[in-house]
């Protein structure tokens, strides 16, 4: 952690060694934009102990049509619809400048067909600025219909599929929008991943205040923010009781607090999302917060 | 070189020093010492301290983006002027000196002069003439810059003088011209068509603008609004539909190359 007091002591996340434990949730944090507004600064004072980049897809996507966003209480719904350059112009544009970042880089993938996916993690993980790689799989498989995620025996047929493309860490980010969240983790980690983060967003819409129709040009979007918290907490807590592989806890963390929750109940790396779009030094201020707790706790 | 004023990493505590009613509008001035002196059309993530990011209120929860209106490098000031028209409008508008208050930025490319010799038009329809002012100002050395300003009616028409000579336009007749700054924007362009238009407004008249400008093939900038949830292309919610695909107005905008616009109504509900 790049921060005026000491930050935590060095976590070891499935074999990262990070400086702390305090990363980004996907598509919450554009390092690349970043860097074109503040400038240089951000290398000096990263405010993430990992970086995680936004899911890409094997072809480019635009995203949705605006809107895309939805004030909501104490939370955000979003429906951006993952736009990306695709795998191409991922490595083509994007890696060169992310390599710049002075913190592990975490890749997120997504995909429509284990095919797809297996491709996107052999590729990615052949490189060697990527040092895991995150499966978004929020997203249905084309060949059998089902959400990859929302399933157990889908999360572990394609966990299975992809293990033996790469040696480098797999993170499975779960979908909250499941029955069995639980027990979509056990099967992921029986099929071999190295880890996995929840809690992705929840889904959500708002109603145009005029027309009645949809706001949201994807018509459903995603909640995140405080308002996610305490399903967070619940399902890291409930999923942490049934595995013994590494979580990311993400949800609604505004505070070195929220932080310390997610990681007694059961989480080894907290990802924050929805606050840094209120303050980009969110993650650095989180971090010193819980840095400051821990030492209270030791005296 | 970048093409923009960078931004301090992070937000900042800055002061409140001057809050009062412009008719209708709210004028803001704040003491923002640790930032640089921004460009015309840029913009900056505002919030309160209290009241602000959820609890018992719901909204608002997160920043605001404003542009500036006025920014003076001597004293540090930063000036804003906006109208109440939700929740997070309202919490601003009713904070008095010496309240705090959290800004980032400067936020996104602002205006840009042309390497012509075109003379300035700058066109804005109500509380857009916020950058308007601003980039009138980098433009003193311009001695033909016309300023043309459309409102509802006299209460709003009353910021019309944070502007130099403006030529203004009310819906009601109440002020200047009865009917629409498109319509001073058309005898303008009859007068002397070898300009540039800088607008800022609402969609509609955004779009008349562009419709015109393209019609008359007139180059213009244009400085948009979107629904922004982090003003510094975190989120990709604040996109635009251009002819080069979806653009994030926050880190690519607010100003943009009329051309380049597809049309300036998508995303809004008006
Ligand atoms: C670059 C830029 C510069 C700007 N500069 C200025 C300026 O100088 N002066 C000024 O007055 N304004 C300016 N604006 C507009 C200003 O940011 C908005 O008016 C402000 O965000 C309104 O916030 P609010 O909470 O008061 O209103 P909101 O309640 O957010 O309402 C504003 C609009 O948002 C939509 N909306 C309503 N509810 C929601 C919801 N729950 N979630 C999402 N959208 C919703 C509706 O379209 C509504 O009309 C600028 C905008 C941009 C992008
Ligand atoms: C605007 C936005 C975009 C997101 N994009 C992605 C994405 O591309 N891939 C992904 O796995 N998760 C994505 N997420 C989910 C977040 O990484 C995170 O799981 C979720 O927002 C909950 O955390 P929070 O409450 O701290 O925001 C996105 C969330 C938001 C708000
Ligand atoms: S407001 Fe978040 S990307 Fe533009």
């Amino acid at each position: 952690m790049s921060l005026g007091s000491p930050g935590p002591a060095a976590v070891d996340f499935c074999g990262l060694s990070l400086a702390g434990p305090i990363i980004n949730g996907s598509g919450t944090f554009d390092a690349i934009a970043a860097l074109r507004v503040f400038g240089d600064g951000l290398l000096e004072a990263f405010p993430f102990d990992a970086y995680v980049s936004k899911t890409i897809t094997l072809a480019p996507r635009q995203g949705n049509r605006p809107p895309r966003l939805w004030e909501a209480g104490a939370g955000l719904i979003n429906s951006i619809g993952l736009p990306n350059k695709g795998l191409e112009g991922y490595l083509r544009d994007d890696l060169p400048i992310l390599t710049r970042l002075p913190v592990p880089l975490i890749t997120n993938v997504m995909g429509h067909s284990h095919a797809e996916i297996g491709e996107l993690v052999s590729t990615v993980g052949s490189y060697d600025q990527v040092a895991a790689i995150e499966i978004n799989v929020s997203c249905p498989n084309v060949d059998s219909g089902l959400v990859m995620g929302a399933d157990p025996a889908e999360t572990a047929a394609l966990v299975s599929h992809v293990r033996g493309l790469t040696n480098k860490p797999l993170i499975i980010k779960l979908t909250p929008n499941a029955t069995d969240v639980a027990a979509v983790a056990l099967a992921a980690q029986e099929a071999g991943a190295d880890a996995v983060s929840l809690i992705n967003t929840l889904r959500a819409m708002a109603l145009h205040p005029k027309t009645s129709e949809p706001w949201l040009g994807g018509k459903t979007g995603g909640l995140s923010g405080p308002a996610v918290r305490s399903i967070a907490l619940a399902q890291v807590y409930e999923v942490a009781q049934r595995i013994s592989i590494p979580i990311v806890g993400i949800g609604g963390v505004q505070s070195g607090d929220d932080a310390l929750n997610l990681l007694k109940a059961g989480a080894t790396v907290v990802a924050v999302g929805t606050e840094s779009f209120r303050d980009p030094t969110a993650g650095s201020r989180i971090g010193a917060e819980l840095a400051a707790i821990s030492r209270k706790e030791r005296e | 070189m970048s093409d923009r004023t960078l931004a301090p990493l992070g937000r900042r505590l800055v002061e409140l020093t001057q809050a009062k009613q412009v008719g209708a509008y709210r004028l803001m001035t704040c003491c923002d010492p640790d930032g640089p002196l921004p460009q015309a059309g840029q913009f900056y993530m505002l919030c309160a301290t209290d009241g602000w990011g959820g609890g018992e209120q719901e909204r608002p929860f997160l920043p605001r983006p404003y542009s500036y209106l006025r920014a003076s490098g001597e004293n540090s000031e930063l000036s804003f002027i906006f109208e109440d028209v939700g929740p997070g409008s309202h919490v601003l508008g009713s904070l008095q000196p010496p309240a705090k208050l959290w800004l980032m930025g400067p936020l996104g490319i602002g205006f840009w002069r042309p390497d012509d010799d075109r003379r300035a038009l700058l066109v804005g329809g109500g509380i857009g003439l916020a950058p308007l002012a601003a980039w009138q100002t980098e433009l003193a050395d311009q001695a033909n810059a016309v300023a043309l300003l459309g409102f509802r009616g006299t209460a709003h028409a009353d910021a019309a003088h944070l502007l130099r000579d403006p030529q203004i336009a009310t819906d009601d007749g109440s002020v200047g011209h009865h009917g629409l700054v498109t319509e001073l924007l058309e005898s303008e362009l009859d007068r002397d068509s070898h300009a540039t238009v800088y607008a800022c407004g609402p969609p509609r008249m955004l779009e008349a603008v562009r419709l015109l400008c393209e019609r008359r093939a007139i180059p213009a900038q244009l400085a948009m609004e979107s629904t922004m949830a982090c003003g510094f292309g975190a989120c990709f919610g604040c996109v635009v539909p251009t002819r080069d695909g979806y653009l994030r107005l926050c880190v690519d905008g607010p100003v943009i190359d009329a051309a380049r616009v597809q049309t300036a109504l998508e995303g809004s509900d008006q």
